[in-house]
């Protein structure tokens, strides 16, 4: 199979390029791609890409494949790889590092702008802040975000504006805690949210959605937000 | 750098109140017009004259014209600032989305005075 992969290190490439590979896969296998990176990382071990866990829970390997964002770790190649030809980039939109490895630090700006921690001001009980089920229930689709960035780096929004957008992880984020029963800054996480950027500039175009690896829907938590926004305006 | 300055209220929750305030109102007279205009078939001069001489009708135009001019600043604004700016046009940048809003405003400024003139001018 022919394997195009991105490659720049800027200190010794003018310009990025695309290098292709001729991979032979194991037959009666269907690797994933992290695999075939593996495989391209014998073949040239200046190849550069994150990865840690290798399925699907460390969100490290987040890149493009076939113009795709996902996790390399858990996408087959039969699912990306179209004529027998795959091409892997960079997660599009933040600064290359090296190869498909990204600069991340726009994308944990605005994770940390939405304060994604709880905010209890009042007394501690003696043992735990308790949750009803059905409020614990209304986290499900939130919490699991494991921040790998592959929706935020599919949203046009975030790639024009990156630093002033919180982009669809930060804003799923947002709605977890103003979500949870048990925090109590909704009002000051709202008030932090309702300029023309931050939140306003998704057009629910659902690039997010269709690349989350962990099957989440940031846009509805985004329409969430939007109502609380309202509610609380009117 | 982008800003929300030029914005259409400075504030992202009120923009999208007007923006589909405005976009219920331009889709209400747009159902209006072409029910209308099927329902009557064939106009003439008179006809259309006919229309718009009721206060109701000018009143309906009048503010179709300013829901289109208020929805189109906020989108053209959206646009503007998602797409000129210092990572295509360099430095300059401002500079463009700054002519870029003024020629959007005078443009829509013109397209409501005309309006104003049709409807209540001599």
């Amino acid at each position: 199979m022919q394997v195009s992969v991105y490659r720049y290190d800027p200190d010794k490439d003018a310009a990025p390029y695309m290098q292709d590979f001729d991979i032979e896969l194991p037959a009666g296998k269907d690797l994933m791609v992290l695999d075939v990176l593996a495989l391209l990382k014998e073949r040239d071990e200046t190849v550069s890409y994150r990865r840690s866990c290798r399925e699907g829970v460390c969100g490290s390997d987040g890149v493009s494949m076939n113009g795709k964002n996902g996790l390399a770790c858990i996408t087959p190649v039969s699912e990306v790889a179209k004529g027998g030809k795959l091409t892997i980039k960079p997660l599009p939109g933040l600064p290359v590092i090296r190869d498909l490895i990204v600069d991340m630090e726009q994308f944990y700006a605005q994770y940390r702008k939405i304060e994604p921690y709880l905010i209890n001001n009042e007394v501690p009980p003696t043992r735990e802040r308790l949750q009803s089920p059905a409020e614990r229930e209304k986290l499900d689709g939130l919490y699991e975000c494991i921040l790998c960035a592959c929706c935020s780096t599919a949203c046009p929004s975030f790639w024009w504006n990156p630093d002033k957008f919180i982009g669809p992880a930060g804003l799923l984020q947002a709605y977890r805690f103003l979500a949870d029963s048990r925090d109590t800054a909704t009002e000051e996480r709202l008030a932090n949210l309702d300029d023309p950027f931050s939140v306003f500039r998704c057009r629910g175009i659902m690039n997010c959605v269709n690349v989350c690896p962990k099957g989440l829907n940031p846009t509805r938590a985004i329409g969430h937000i939007r109502n609380m926004l309202l509610k609380k305006a009117v | 750098m982008v800003t929300q300055v030029t914005s259409f209220s400075r504030n992202g929750l009120s923009d999208f109140i007007v923006q589909r305030v405005t976009a219920y109102i331009l889709a209400a007279y747009t159902v209006f017009l072409v029910g209308y205009l099927l329902f009557q078939g064939e106009m003439v001069y008179a006809d259309w004259q006919m229309l718009f001489s009721h206060t109701w009708m000018q009143i309906f135009t009048m503010l179709a014209l300013v829901s289109t001019c208020a929805h189109a600043w906020i989108g053209m604004w959206t646009i503007g600032t998602d797409y000129i700016r210092e990572h295509y046009f360099g430095q300059n940048a401002n500079g463009y989305r700054l002519i870029y809003q003024v020629i959007c405003i005078l443009t829509l400024a013109s397209y409501l005075f005309w309006g104003v003139k049709i409807l209540w001018g001599n």
